[in-house]
């Protein structure tokens, strides 16, 4: 058996055995991986999709925290149903600011990569208080600490500055406002000045009291920031045009 | 432990694989009682207690510690047994293997502890942050040499089979953490970080390492557990020499592709979908290879099925491993997956593997191990045994029937249309009618903890040097058959 014969080599040098091992398991990981950073042939060039607000990125960060990525996925898939149930499916463009991405794997709720305006602020203040007032049948834990817990938003520019490190084009001046934009966003619309704030992340930006509490900036108001603008940042008459345009 | 226990073989350094023993016994209890409160949870959503006992922050607490935890410590434990066994030397740095296992536990600890209070990376099982990850590499670092320095000074010239699969359970998982890891802190005092890779690259590389955590933490590790412990306890030789060595290379080769099977249909690119589904499908191969060799190891003892319960459990641990090996790639089509994916018959699979698989050579391994270890003659009682092993059985019958019929009645009605061609039933149909499945998932994983119970109590008096009279005859011979 001349492959035994040959075979037996590895099994008598411990440390060619370690190197045939770790040459045998690298070589799928970089086929597969390393293409993906030909970032040209994965993302579509479609317009809208912009790096998060403070305020939604103190949300995406309670997102993570509270783990609801066990439980909801951010990734329609592009079946019938899918696409019936909850909108158009997900571009690869809509998780490009996403450090790490929340497509998720399981749906014990329902995804939620479109559920931004799909519900109103008061409909999700009161849902996150107690999911079974809203949705008698819900087996949700309820997250009504995040009504009275005050949003960590001194330290949120240096958030920012970090994402920028890792590829995020946030700018000085985002960096320098982050928490003044954190405020400009969750207050009453005529308390503070926000024209600052749309001009950096523009005028489709979302900006209001989203928790029904003028007097705080709660984790629930970047919750539902954050849940509010997921999904809606695409243009979709540009993306129809990309896929058109699709050899 | 007691330093007077006659230790028949002194050269050995037992004491450490003790320790490991212990920690895998309890850290097991704990995540699997954390599984059974989430499980319930499902059922029962009062049982929430935000913030801390809430779902999503328990769910990762559970994964992490049966996987990391329990899997972990017990393969610290047979891999620090088996080197010194098949190589004949004692470990190679005793301070450094003491390391390990402190080490080892701090990770855990503050893993768990960081879920409780939200601190996590939300990468399913591999939450923790950067702290943590760089803690691990260098627990993780001493474990590697402790293994290589023992193997390096080994008396066989030949490195038994065994020992190829923990050092490429060892070092592959080494690759995949370092990968996966990759992140930058938002401060130096600060829990938070942000991973370098977003979206599809970080979909790609977070399933690259997930798949191959299962692939080499959960599989090569475990296979490394079954060709000593299976051919020691069945006092047979390993079945195939030849296919020792085709299985193993094979599988490390090929597991490595699967990840994107993870990511069917979603906006990852579909050529690394196609590849992901391809070697997938491969895999089943040599998947079945390792359970072939291993269940035909038997040949020429199949008598001994009837009359050793710890033998059974590491054979219906092989049938367990055949099956959750051929479900995968069949899930792993993209038709299939397309039903599966999202809903609980993958929640299934995993377990079948996880509780079938994973914990049966685990806890075969641990009643082989456990009397050598303590310097007893045998365990306390082999009719605790078969009654652990019937108790768990039924319990993972239960807890996958379940998640079968629940996830694809979940998958169906999600896609199901009425005679308009609208949707047949809303999201929160499904949630109702998943309730019965998750009570009797539920009752499935109380069998399993209780089974886990009565393998602590068998232990705790097999430690004591008790041994149950009435099962043996006064010269130490089982009395007829357990069965």
């Amino acid at each position: 058996m001349s492959f035994i014969k040959k075979h037996e080599k590895l099994e008598k040098n411990s440390i060619l055995l370690l190197i045939s091992i770790i040459v045998a398991v690298l070589i799928g990981g970089v086929v597969e991986v390393i293409p993906l950073f030909r970032t040209e042939t994965v993302i579509e060039p479609v317009k809208g999709v912009r790096p998060y607000t403070p305020l939604e990125l103190a949300g995406y960060n309670i997102y993570i925290r509270e783990g609801c990525y066990n439980c909801h996925s951010q990734q329609v898939r592009p079946l019938r149903d899918e696409v019936a149930r909850y909108g158009h499916y997900s571009l690869a463009a809509e998780s490009m600011y996403d450090h790490p991405f929340q497509w998720g794997s399981k749906r014990t709720g329902p995804d939620l990569a479109r559920v931004g305006g799909k519900y109103s602020d008061e409909w999700h203040v009161a849902h996150m208080v107690e999911p079974r007032d809203v949705v008698p049948e819900s087996i949700m834990p309820s997250y009504s600490f995040l009504l009275h817990t005050g949003a960590k938003i001194d330290d949120l520019g240096q958030h920012l500055k970090t994402l920028r490190i890792v590829g995020v084009p946030y700018t000085d001046e985002m960096i320098e406002n982050a928490e003044k934009d954190a405020i400009a966003q969750a207050a009453p619309a005529d308390k503070v000045d926000t024209d600052g704030f749309h001009g950096r992340y523009g005028e489709k930006v979302l900006a209001r009291d989203f928790d029904g509490q003028p007097e705080m900036i709660s984790e629930m108001d970047a919750l539902i920031a954050y849940l509010q603008v997921l999904g809606t940042m695409v243009d979709f008459k540009s993306a129809e045009e990309v896929e058109e345009s699709a050899p | 432990m007691t330093t007077t226990v006659a230790d028949t073989h002194q050269e050995y350094n037992y004491e450490v694989v003790r320790l490991f023993t212990i920690a895998t016994v309890f850290w097991g209890l704990a995540g699997f009682v954390v599984g059974l409160l989430i499980a319930l949870q499902l059922a029962f959503p009062d049982l929430n207690i935000e913030p801390y006992l809430n779902f999503g922050r328990l769910r990762p607490l559970h994964t992490s510690a049966v996987i990391f935890a329990f899997g972990g410590n017990a393969l610290f434990a047979t891999s620090y047994f088996v080197v010194q066994r098949t190589c004949q030397v004692r470990l190679w740095s005793d301070g450094l293997a003491f390391f390990t296992f402190w080490g080892y536990q701090l990770v855990i600890v503050m893993a768990g502890v960081g879920y409780l209070f939200g601190v996590t990376q939300g990468k399913e099982y591999a939450e923790p942050e950067w702290y943590v990850d760089i803690w691990l590499t260098i627990v993780w670092v001493a474990y590697l040499l402790v293994f290589l320095g023992t193997v390096m000074k080994r008396k066989e010239p030949h490195l038994y089979v065994a020992n190829w699969f923990y050092l490429a359970f060892i070092i592959t998982v080494a690759v995949l953490h370092l990968g996966n890891a990759l992140s930058v802190p938002v401060s130096w005092t600060g829990t938070k970080s942000y991973t370098v890779f977003s979206g599809v690259q970080s979909a790609m590389i977070q399933w690259w390492y997930g798949h191959n955590a299962v692939g080499f933490f959960l599989t090569a590790g475990f296979l490394g557990m079954m060709y000593y412990f299976v051919p020691k306890r069945a006092e047979r030789p390993v079945y195939s020499y030849r296919l020792s060595i085709l299985h193993f290379w094979s599988l490390i080769f090929i597991y490595i592709w699967a990840g994107p099977h993870h990511l069917h249909y979603t906006a990852l690119p579909d050529w690394a979908q196609t590849l992901g589904m391809t070697f997938s499908i491969m895999l089943w191969m040599p998947s079945w290879g390792g359970m072939i060799n291993g269940v035909m190891t038997l040949s020429g003892a199949w008598h001994k099925l009837r009359e050793d319960p710890v033998l059974r459990f590491m054979i219906i641990s092989l049938a367990f491993y055949g099956m959750s090996t051929f479900e995968g790639p069949l899930m792993s089509i993209k038709s299939v997956n397309s039903l599966s994916h999202y809903t609980d018959w993958t929640i299934g699979h995993v377990h079948s593997g996880a509780l079938g698989w994973v914990g049966f050579i685990s806890f075969g391994a641990l009643y082989y191990m456990v009397p050598v270890l303590w310097g007893r003659e045998k365990l306390y009682s082999m009719k605790l045994v078969n009654l652990h092993l019937w108790i768990a059985t039924i319990g993972i019958v239960l807890y996958i029937a379940a998640m079968w019929v629940s996830g694809i009645m979940q998958g169906l009605m999600w896609r199901d249309y009425d005679d308009m061609g609208f949707l047949e039933y809303s999201f929160v149909e499904s949630v109702m009618a998943m309730h019965p499945f998750y009570l009797i998932r539920a009752l499935g994983g109380a069998l399993y903890v209780i089974g886990a119970l009565i393998m602590t109590y068998n232990f705790y008096r097999t430690i004591k040097g008790d041994v149950c009279e009435e099962e043996y005859k006064t010269d130490g011979v089982l009395k007829g058959a357990v069965a």
